[in-house]
């Protein structure tokens, strides 16, 4: 049952055993910490500074500490200081300036763990300070500079690294909303989230005859790859870098493992041994990335029955204190900001802004959690206007096939939100139960109870692989390989962290070249052993990366099977006759974007994406009126992910995204003092335990995309990320009545919000508009 | 210290420093890495043995705490070759996913369904709540476990057929 044979016709639509589960349940899977240990080996550690923004004037290291079997690693140790990312601002250790709490700015290393942490102690950093900027409205001013625009990258002598406009339809965007009969204003708030991977962060690298060495913890190891080409210059065939078994990353270890490989590669260099750094649970919540803060402010019109007209949005992000992603964050950000919804007419602006704290980076939904809210939010304050249900407006509203989206695109393809929409609400009787939990709570208040019920519901659409003509210039890349006795091996740099790759590409293969799940291996990834897929990034593995799994298994099939035609013989047989006659079988294929998705960076407009996933979620809480705790009772969801290449995945990738997105809304909250985080511990930064998360039901809608492998598979890694808060927040709303539009919603805030206070994290400076 | 326990069934001496965590020993000392580090201070629950029966974060047990104690850890559930219900149904029905949490919640699952053959959905989410995972959602997970139960009830049943505790044989929900 467990060994993945199953029938030859078709695996694709099956929930096959997981292929990497066994050494999973049994405690085999190697990942970078269950590595052996190598000879001469040394662990690795960090210091960091304790202030958020200052000069480096000296580093003391105590006299009275034994340093004679320490390694120590300096700004000035390392060739190229820069960590290679979009803009070229972030060294890979300070040298003087510090720009936020926890930048690294020594390296040190030792055999023993011990006198390592002793050591991290006996340095001390000598910081002459400089007044931080902590807050996006006061960094948007630009009373304080924090931020060198490097190369002018930005918007120079101030603190905004990136702008994006986006617009539609009447030119005078606010007339068009003044000329509306009903207009409704509203500023909407996030906060960071922490993606807390269970597995922290971890590389072990060394140097050899054949040049450097890293394996760790990894979504993308041709990022670690290229940020070893810029700091060491070393020549590219000179780099491997492979992916051990990774507890999950979430967009966590998207391109911070550059920076923890680059260290632990740095110290394997000067001490000339093996170099194991693993962090901490503390150190792993403070110093890596997390989800862009962001602030929203929102005008629309609409007429009297609810038809939306026009829409003007700003969104401000706060990158922290370097560039990292956030262009590509806040552009996915804006390009998600309008909803699921038609608009003639539309003004979005995406902000950027400098802050000294640690700088934040990939997080599932990578900016578009962060606009839907504010979007969602915002028609539940229309539908609230016109005295309607939210939910009425927005299904009145629907983006539908041949409509145009915020940035012109056409509709032209697998467009299934009304499906989500019309399965979610009749499988939670939403209507009815709206109805049902208004009497329950008339009852309860009757009874004196301090509990009170409510539902809500939300829509998204989110766009799978990478915006606009990205793919056109990433090339991503897999080899599938013959092997002997009919098996085949795929090479992707597409990682398997913990969502699903290994299995759904076998199942993709298999069915493509005409055999069984179990015939079909995956090479690890490795950097000198796998083409470059692109990064495990974007929704857009299965879609994008496993289409061209497809055609090159399709490709081996269609020789194998001509071969067979020649010679007869079993699959097998035949396989092995190729390939003593061409002595190797390897089909290399590199994506092509369809020819009809035609973007423009320049004006922002045009196909942003192929195509996209939708979903519906809907919520069910119950709100105790005295503590203000907020537990979430029941939630249904219905997806369309295009083809469901392994149902079962597909489920826990929509639940496990919509919990993380319960999480942020109800409990995740780090807590700031001078740019240092209060609560950097599981014990008090709160994710949902298996009795906190609901139920879920979980529906999958197939709206296929021709594109996409496997009869029409579409990207769904990030998609459920989006929907949850929004949906929370209604449920809040419609069981205590208290309007939230800040995140999150624990029991302190809600209550402070129940009282009718603020909990806007800042205002923002109403600069002239461009 | 000089201690003698029993490690997955079988005898074990070691000659240990007593306050060396228990997770460090079984990592580090005696080659069972299964055993997962989350966040060494008890509460994401990754480490999760069983000691004499209950469930411990090995993080927080001292190895001098052993003495003629019996430590259960995932690899003493079943290997490759024999998976236990439990194992075979989180690769089957969707329980694991990055698979780090894994260990953890399998062991605290095997002593929910010792001393609860059939439990209900709201004991299987609270004999795991000291078990975080971020990938899941739990859904996946819980119906693991329901899976699990019921194999167990039959095999249970088909070892003893006059105990009559079978399962329903209908498979998944």
């Amino acid at each position: 049952m467990l060994d993945g044979r199953i029938e030859k016709d078709r695996s694709v639509g099956r929930s096959v055993p997981r292929a990497d589960g066994v050494a999973k349940v049994v405690g085999t899977a190697r990942y970078v910490d269950d590595l052996p240990r190598m000879p001469g080996e040394l662990h690795g550690a960090t210091v960091r500074s304790p202030v958020a923004r200052g000069r480096l004037v000296a580093v003391r290291f105590d006299p009275s500490f034994d340093w004679s079997d320490v390694t120590v690693v300096r700004a000035e140790d390392v060739p190229t200081n820069l960590v290679a990312m979009i803009a070229e601002d972030q060294p890979v250790l300070a040298h003087s300036a510090i720009n936020h709490a926890y930048e690294p700015v020594v390296l040190l290393a030792c055999a023993d763990p011990q006198k390592l942490s002793r050591a991290v102690e006996a340095v001390s950093l000598d910081i002459e300070p400089l007044e931080p900027v902590f807050d996006m409205g006061r960094s948007l001013s630009g009373e304080v500079v924090v931020w060198d625009s490097p190369g002018g990258f930005g918007e120079p002598g101030t603190n905004v690294m990136k702008r994006y406009f986006i617009t539609k339809g009447e030119s005078d965007v606010d007339a068009a909303i003044a000329a509306c009969p009903v207009v409704v204003s509203g500023t909407y708030s996030t906060h960071h989230q922490e993606q807390l991977y269970i597995e922290p962060q971890g590389v072990i690298a060394w140097w050899d005859e054949a040049g450097v060495h890293a394996t760790g913890s990894i979504q993308c190891p041709y990022y670690v790859h290229k940020a070893f080409v810029k700091a060491f210059g070393v020549e590219a065939t000179r780099i491997h870098v492979t992916q051990a078994v990774t507890g999950g990353g979430f967009g966590g270890k998207e391109e911070y493992p550059s920076v923890i490989a680059l260290h632990a590669a740095l110290l394997a260099k000067k001490s000339g041994r093996p170099v194991r750094m693993i962090y901490g649970r503390k150190e792993d919540i403070e110093a890596t990335t997390k989800r862009h803060p962001a602030i929203t402010e929102i005008t629309t019109g609409c007429d009297r029955d609810g038809k939306l007209v026009a829409l003007s949005m700003r969104v401000v992000m706060d990158a922290g204190a370097y560039v990292t992603l956030s262009p590509v964050v806040l552009s996915r950000g804006v390009l998600h900001a309008a909803g699921c919804y038609r608009w003639p007419t539309v003004r979005i602006e995406g902000i950027a802004v400098a802050t000294n704290t640690p700088p934040n980076g990939a997080f599932r939904g990578f900016g578009a959690p962060q606009t839907i809210f504010a979007i969602e939010r915002h028609l539940d304050r229309v539908a609230a206007a016109l005295g309607k249900d939210p939910m009425e407006l927005k299904a009145m509203n629907l983006l539908e096939l041949g409509d145009l989206t915020a940035t012109s695109q056409v509709l032209r393809t697998s467009v299934g939100g009304r499906q989500c929409l019309d399965g979610a609400l009749a499988a939670s009787r939403y209507l009815e139960r709206r109805a049902e939990l208004d009497a329950e709570n008339a009852r309860r208040a009757a009874e004196g109870s301090r509990k009170r019920v409510g539902i809500g519901a939300s829509m998204c659409m989110h766009g799978a692989g990478f915006t606009g003509s990205g793919e056109r210039f990433l090339k991503g890349k897999v080899a599938v390989d013959l092997e002997k006795g009919g098996r085949l091996r795929i090479r992707t740099g597409s990682t398997d962290i913990g969502q699903g790759t290994e299995t759904v590409f076998r199942q993709i293969a298999a069915d493509a070249a005409g055999v069984s799940v179990a015939d079909v291996d995956f090479a690890q990834p490795s950097t000198t052993n796998v083409p470059d897929s692109g990064p495990t990034v974007a929704s857009r593995t299965v879609m994008v990366v496993g289409s061209i799994v497809e055609q090159a298994a399709t490709e081996i099939g269609r020789r194998v099977a001509a071969e067979r035609e020649a010679g007869g013989g079993s699959f097998a047989e035949a396989g092995d006759r190729l390939l003593a006659k061409e002595g190797s079988l390897t089909i290399l294929l590199q994506y092509q974007p369809p020819d009809w998705v035609q973007w423009d960076d320049q004006t922002y407009k045009g196909d942003a994406y192929p195509c996209y996933s939708w979903m519906c979620d809907v919520a069910e809480v119950e709100v105790d009126i005295d503590t203000y705790e907020t537990e979430v009772s029941r939630m249904w969801l219905a997806g369309d992910v295009g083809k469901a290449i392994h149902p079962l995945m597909c489920k826990g990738q929509l639940e496990g995204g919509t919990l993380q997105a319960v999480g942020w809304a109800l409990s995740e909250e780090l807590v700031w003092r001078e740019g240092r985080i209060l609560n950097p511990r599981m014990t008090n930064y709160i994710i949902p335990t298996a009795l906190d998360a609901p139920p879920f039901e979980t529906l999958l809608v197939e709206c296929p995309y021709e594109g996409g492998p496997g009869g029409g598979a579409k990207g769904i890694g990030e998609l459920p990320m989006d929907g949850g808060a929004p949906a929370i927040a209604a449920a809040v709303e419609h069981a205590v009545g208290v309007v939230v539009d800040h995140l999150p919603l624990t029991p302190e805030r809600l209550f402070e919000a129940s009282r009718g206070e603020s909990l806007a994290p800042t205002t923002l400076p109403q600069g002239a508009r461009r | 210290m000089k201690i003698h326990f029993t490690l997955n069934g079988s005898a074990r001496d070691v000659d240990l420093p007593p306050m060396m965590r228990l997770l460090d020993a079984l990592r580090h000392e005696l080659g069972l890495p299964g055993t997962k580090e989350g966040c060494g201070e008890g509460e994401c629950g990754s480490c999760t043995v069983l000691l004499d029966g209950e469930p411990v974060n090995a993080c927080l047990v001292a190895v001098g705490q052993l003495e003629g104690r019996e430590v259960l850890t995932v690899e003493g559930l079943g290997d490759a070759a024999h998976l236990s219900p439990l194992q075979a149904a989180f690769v089957t029905d969707g329980g694991a996913q990055c698979g780090i949490c894994t260990p953890g919640i399998l062991v605290a699952a095997e002593r929910l369904l010792r001393k609860q053959p059939d439990p209900s959905e709201s004991e299987i989410r609270e004999a795991l709540a000291g078990n975080l995972c971020r990938c899941t959602g739990y859904q996946r997970i819980v119906e693991s476990v329901r899976v699990a139960a019921r194999e167990r009830a039959r095999l249970a049943g088909a070892a003893q057929p006059a105990s009559g505790a079978a399962g329903d044989p209908g498979g998944a929900s």
